[in-house]
């Protein structure tokens, strides 16, 4: 039957990019949906990640820096270190500001990346991206099939295990911090909490799990170049959050999933509706739906599909304020 | 030398005018607007359509003597800009002013990154990704300077011509925010929603004059950037870094500072070619930007971060 091992080969890269969207947008909830903050160059954290790890890990390049072929284990690390440190300068330089500033910086780091990934081509190869990033016992389980499910269980159990250290994290002392400086930053800092540090390293774990979203999904495909890291990624990320539910991190992996299913169907679809010599133009409107859907779920519910649990006490307020 | 200063002051009377608009969005209505870009793209494309309409009308456009183009493109322009201020209104009623009237100022943000996104794939859905122009005509750049001074100058009529509206339009803007009642209104909206309310200024007006303002400005840079370079799907988009770096070097709210931050920014911009090469002409706005947050957050001529 090569249509059941068809549809299991689709059903499990579906299944991978959806659950590394995921991880990535658990970070984005961490920064958005528990501190507030407003980072809209997802995409430029992620293609930090992806770049470090497979510089970190794959065979030598010619003529370029990098290719050093170390274990996928310290590239994924290093993917998260290099993710952080940006995250740290970009930080430091925001955080103190209104939220807007985050906005427009994180949106200016974005746009350098892109920039850089495009043209240093001794370091990211420019257009033509970075090629033979290993695949992590590729050479253990050499069946093509066999191999993405154990990606595919691998991404999963690390989307698990960050799920549970997200929950642990947001639900401490630590947590309760960050959503008092999101909700009354006066009050909080008056109670001696000193918000712009607590804001950073919230802005720091995020990014980390984006970078890691990154090398993951670099190690998946084999393969990245700058197109990969577009501001579309950005926006997708966004909506998965705003869809399933921002504050809330089952409503975070939910959203992606949902929101990826849409996005595959919308262009199966086109795919098959549209002639090929006009596909490219008929890709702009896969955008456009997934815009009008987040800008939908922004005026009709804007508390996504499962939505923050109400954690003030009934008496104190009802609802608590965005 | 001299050459890429004058560049710098043509691409920063184009960042100047498109963050005129921004600044006063930004400082009116509480929220860095990401979809201000596509105002410049879509004010451009559609005196592109508005002009194809002429000559189709009219017959090919005769240059009027000594720039590229004639009296059609100057009237398409006029569309352009009243079309992208209807676009601007509709935009806002559609969607910001829902949001905005629910409080949560920061939704806004994410709404307009959506409808920037929308609104450029619409877009290029509309005209496709090709790069096009407004003349194929071909000019002839006069030497203002002799190359043996300073590595010498020279600039085509379109680029003075670009030069001169800019400087017209900033001085309109000018005397309308300083001598007019809704000028005034706006500013005093600006400084103090809540007392500018209290002394019974309509803000649902100044709002509108706002967006009205900001999209014909956009639209104007819109179709000059597609003058002096090219039309392309990204024109805008690739603007807005720059366009945010100059609103904020400026001090958000502050007309003025947005010209004085467009200029800047576009010399920094031209200035660094030679060191950095062209293709990272973009990223010296983010190191403005960077610099501006990090020594004097509220920019030249601001008050308030």
């Amino acid at each position: 039957m090569p249509d059941l091992a068809g549809l299991l080969s689709y059903g499990t890269f579906f299944l991978v990019f959806a659950s590394v969207f995921a991880l990535i947008v658990l970070g984005l909830n961490l920064q958005w949906g528990f501190t507030g903050l407003f980072n809209v160059g997802v995409a430029g954290f992620v293609a930090i990640g992806a770049y470090t790890s497979a510089l970190l890990t794959a065979p030598d390049y010619p003529n370029q820096i990098g290719g050093f072929g170390l274990p996928v284990v310290v590239g994924w690390l290093g993917a998260m270190v290099a993710s952080g440190v940006a995250a740290l300068v970009v930080g430091v330089a925001a955080l103190r500001l209104r939220h807007d500033y985050l906005a427009i910086t994180t949106f200016g780091i974005a746009v350098t990346l892109q920039l850089i990934a495009l043209n240093a081509q001794a370091l990211t190869g420019g257009p033509f991206g970075l090629q033979f990033i290993p695949k992590p016992l590729s050479g253990v389980i050499a069946d093509n099939l066999a191999w993405n499910a154990f990606y595919l269980a691998l991404v999963v159990g690390i989307l698990g295990l960050s799920y549970v250290a997200v929950e642990r994290l947001v639900r401490s002392p630590w947590g309760r911090v960050l959503r008092a400086i999101r909700e009354d930053e006066t009050a909080a800092e008056s109670l001696g909490k000193r918000a712009f540090r607590f804001r950073l390293q919230s802005f720091v774990i995020g990014c980390m799990l984006m970078g890691l979203g990154g090398a993951l999904y670099a190690h998946f495909v084999g393969y990245i170049a700058p197109e990969d890291f577009l501001p579309i990624l950005t926006f997708q990320i966004w909506t998965m959050l705003v869809v399933g539910g921002a504050g809330n991190n089952r409503g975070a992996i939910l959203g992606a999933f949902v929101v990826w299913a849409i996005w595959t169907l919308a262009g199966g679809v086109l795919r098959e509706i549209v002639p090929p010599a006009h596909q490219a133009r008929a890709a702009t409107l896969q955008v456009v739906l997934i815009g009008l859907l987040l800008m939908a779920v922004l005026l009709l519910r804007p508390k996504g599909l499962i939505g923050e649990r109400t954690v003030v006490h009934q008496g104190a307020s009802t609802e608590a304020k965005r | 030398m001299l050459q890429l200063i004058a560049n710098g002051v043509i691409i920063g009377s184009v960042i100047a005018l498109g963050a005129i608009g921004l600044t006063l969005a930004y400082s009116i209505l509480r929220f860095a607007n990401f979809a201000h870009g596509e105002y410049l793209t879509w004010g451009a494309y559609l005196a592109w359509t508005a002009l194809l309409g002429f000559v189709a009308v009219m017959g090919p456009m005769t240059p009027i003597e000594p720039f590229s183009f004639g009296w059609p493109l100057l009237l398409s322009l006029v569309l352009a800009a009243v079309v992208t201020a209807g676009l601007a209104l509709a935009l806002d009623a559609l969607l910001f002013r829902r949001l905005r009237r629910r409080g949560s100022a920061i939704t806004l943000i994410m709404a307009s990154f959506g409808a920037a996104l929308v609104l450029r794939n619409m877009l290029q859905f509309t005209y496709g990704a090709v790069p096009e122009y407004y003349s194929r005509e071909i000019q002839v750049a006069i030497r203002l300077v002799p190359r043996d001074v300073l590595g010498g100058l020279r600039v085509t009529p379109d680029q003075l011509l670009v030069l001169g509206l800019t400087v017209v339009l900033v001085i309109a803007l000018h005397l309308f925010l300083t001598r007019t009642t809704l000028g005034k209104a706006m500013r005093a909206t600006s400084l103090n929603p809540q007392l500018a309310s209290v002394t019974g200024i309509d803000v649902d007006r100044v709002i509108r004059a706002t967006w009205i303002i900001g999209a014909v400005l956009a639209a104007v840079a819109g179709v000059f950037s597609g003058l002096t370079v090219q039309l392309r799907p990204q024109l805008g988009f690739d603007l807005l870094l720059p366009l945010f770096a100059a609103a904020i070097l400026g001090g958000i709210g502050s007309v003025y500072g947005a010209v004085a931050g467009g200029l800047i920014v576009g010399l920094a911009e031209s200035l660094s070619v030679p060191l950095v090469g062209a293709e990272y002409r973009a990223a010296t706005a983010f190191v403005v930007l960077i610099a501006i947050l990090l020594v004097r957050p509220t920019g030249l001529f601001g008050e308030k971060a």
